[in-house]
């Protein structure tokens, strides 16, 4: 059994593809640098996240494969499975061996497999500029908690950089433990240790936001009643689309 | 500067506002120029109310005084409901600090006619125009043009908003006037022209000169109210299909009638809002944007309203049994799209993976592809023996049609009944 072992990075998975190519050996399994090895195994072979190597892979994959298809790729590495590694490696070398583009053979177990979980991930992003609250701290700066279940902060960035380029803002990713810092020039990524003191259940403590925070939630909440239909009340679908998960972190639900 | 007396009003002003359906944020992609926000393609939903519909825009009213009296409306004159108004910088700064926390795309602003519609749509129109100038916003704006505002109102609210709208509500001119006696179709339809003529003139500028002001760029949209009169889903579905037609409409929505002024006799008071027939109205209405239908291939003068237990493209598929079968493997586009169960996301994944290999039932469940219906109209590899034409239409209605609202209220309280 041939094992081979990246490190952990989606280009140490591009690399491990690049090495499988140029030795003309495909492994059995590829494994994460600390995972276990398999009891029988006569060829494991560590592969180095080469930045040239993976960055060859990704541009032949340019050549071959649609943007869409690109991002369903990343996307489905940031689903944080632990196939998505074997995913990836068998789902490029299809798309190198094949002669025509195979990025609409939805028949096909592996390329369904990355398109599948491109598409978690991507509505998973989604959700999190939908339900992603902001509360206004003393400073001035605005602060979020955010519990995604892949960890698909890194994609959203950009979005919040765009939209709220003119606030100071921090998005927190509580299951992770790092985030996102704006200081209305650049992001950076910051990480918390341990949990943030003053922040309880995603809610900073009163003594922490700006004055004006307390209205804002009440008017909040108070045209989110409002702007109900009572005659039309349809919970199971209200739930269908804001599922409870988020409801801890939405000032209108909590 | 806003304070706790903002609640109340606030209440007030999204009451009166709740019935206009349009929540649509989508259209327009605009990156952040400065300032603060940008506006997102595809639009994003930012909260769901407990009746289930999207929350994206603050949706609310400048006023809720109205000089009119239609019968429909919440906020006719002669109602005895709580009134309130905002000032132009309050509503500009409660949006501003509801976008900042990410509560909202952006405002979706009406009024009620007061004094003049000039008037009514100046104030409308410097909200927006404050939003953008004084405060740099670049979010989504959504705003109602007054029936009988002025063309060079129109023309200015277009720079700055991204979609103007005016709602036809009643489908039906002689009832418009019976419900609605200030207002007629040219007071609705011209308002639409000037949006129109607005719109077409900018995209026309624009292929002459390089720089040049896009005029509500996600075009116009507008509503009907369903169930308030006796009109039938022809008319409202022939004048969508009407209005569709003009280069600029986007959306045509469709409000089921809630009985919010029970005591004019001119309106029906039904129990419950016709959501079922809402539904269908919206099914078909996809059929003509997504589905390549034309209306009178969804309801005609032999058949002027949908059937209530199946969806209107199953229901033209069981009256057209020359259609069927269709082979998943060979047919065109259009015609998978025809399939009832099959959507514009299926047929595009079929007509994809069908250039690999051939497919049979197993392949289209692991697409994705919703057999519950489909599979009745099909024939694919390893089943080639039709279900229908040859089960008979009555058949196929019988096992796919969901019971009326009705029907599933009188269900429930049988078997209540039964198990106590």
């Amino acid at each position: 059994m041939r094992v081979f072992v990246h490190d952990g990075s989606f280009d140490g998975v591009l690399a491990a593809v690049f090495d499988a190519y140029s030795r003309r050996a495909f492994p059995d399994m590829l494994l994460r640098k600390g995972e276990a090895l398999p009891l029988f195994c006569d060829d494991v072979c560590e592969v180095h996240a080469d930045e040239a190597k993976a960055d060859r892979v990704w541009r032949a994959l340019q050549k071959k494969l649609s943007p869409s298809s690109l991002a369903s790729l990343v996307m489905c590495w940031f689903s944080e499975q632990p196939g998505s590694a074997e995913w990836i490696f068998r789902y490029v070398c299809k798309v190198m061996d094949s002669s025509m583009s195979i990025e609409g053979n939805w028949a096909d177990k592996d390329v369904r497999t990355v398109l599948q979980w491109g598409k978690k991930v991507a509505s998973e992003r989604e959700r999190l500029l939908q339900f992603l609250r902001f509360q206004k701290m003393a400073d001035g700066v605005f602060f979020a908690a955010v519990e995604p279940l892949y960890n698909v902060l890194p994609l959203a960035v950009s979005h919040f950089r765009d939209r709220f380029s003119d606030q100071a803002w921090l998005v927190y990713d509580v299951r992770r433990g790092y985030g996102f810092y704006y200081d209305r020039k650049a992001v950076e990524e910051v990480s918390f240790p341990e949990p943030p003191k003053g922040l309880r259940g995603g809610w900073l403590d009163p003594s922490l936001v700006a004055e004006d925070e307390r209205l804002f939630q009440d008017l909040w909440k108070t045209y989110f009643q409002s702007v109900a239909i009572k005659e039309r009340k349809n919970a199971r679908l209200q739930k269908q689309n804001m599922p409870v998960r988020f409801w801890k972190y939405l000032v209108e639900k909590r | 500067m806003i304070g706790e007396h903002v609640i109340g009003k606030l209440k007030v002003l999204v009451e009166a506002a709740k019935y206009d359906v349009s929540c649509a944020s989508s259209g327009v992609s605009r990156r952040s120029q400065g300032g603060l926000g940008n506006a997102a393609a595809w639009g994003i939903c930012h909260s769901f109310s407990d009746d289930g519909r999207c929350i994206a825009l603050l949706k609310i009213m400048l006023t809720n005084y109205c000089m009119y009296d239609c019968a429909y409306c919440v906020n006719r004159r002669s109602n005895d409901v709580p009134r309130a108004t905002f000032s132009v910088s309050e509503l500009v700064e409660l949006t501003i600090e509801f976008y900042r926390r990410n509560y909202i795309e952006g405002l979706f602003l009406s009024s009620g006619v007061v004094r003049n519609p000039d008037y009514t749509m100046e104030r409308l129109v410097r909200v927006v125009k404050d939003l953008r100038l004084k405060h740099r916003f670049n979010g989504y704006v959504h705003l109602k043009s007054i029936p009988g505002a002025s063309r060079e109102l129109v023309d200015e609210a277009g720079l700055y908003a991204d979609r103007l709208s005016v709602n036809v509500e009643i489908p039906n001119e002689a009832s418009l006037r019976l419900l609605a006696p200030e207002k007629d179709f040219r007071s609705v339809f011209t308002p639409m022209s000037y949006i129109q003529q607005g719109i077409l003139q900018s995209k026309e500028d624009a292929r002459r000169f390089r720089h040049v002001p896009r005029f509500s760029p996600s075009g116009q949209s507008t509503q009907m109210i369903v169930g308030a009169t006796p009109d039938s889903d022809k008319d409202i579905l022939r004048l969508s299909s009407a209005l569709y037609a003009r280069p600029t409409m986007k959306r045509v929505y469709y409000s089921g009638y809630v009985h919010v002024n029970r005591y004019d006799a001119r309106l029906p008071v039904p129990k419950t809002p016709p959501l079922v027939r809402e539904n269908r109205l919206y099914q078909a209405d996809w059929l003509l944007r997504y589905y390549q239908f034309r209306v009178d291939e969804i309801v005609d003068d032999a058949l002027p309203n949908l059937d209530l237990d199946i969806d209107p493209k199953l229901a033209w598929a069981l009256r057209h049994p020359e259609f069927f079968p269709v082979d998943v493997n060979k047919a065109s586009y259009e015609a998978l799209l025809r399939v009832p169960g099959i959507g514009v996301k299926s047929a595009q994944r079929m007509v994809m993976a069908r250039r690999f290999s051939s497919l049979g039932m197993h392949e289209l469940k692991k697409i994705g592809v919703v057999l519950k219906k489909a599979r009745y109209f099909i024939v694919a590899r390893g089943q080639d023996s039709p279900l229908f034409p040859d089960l008979g239409a009555a058949r196929v209605r019988a096992l796919l049609s969901v019971p009326g609202a009705s029907r599933k209220a009188e269900a429930l309280q049988l078997k209540l009944a039964f198990e106590s």
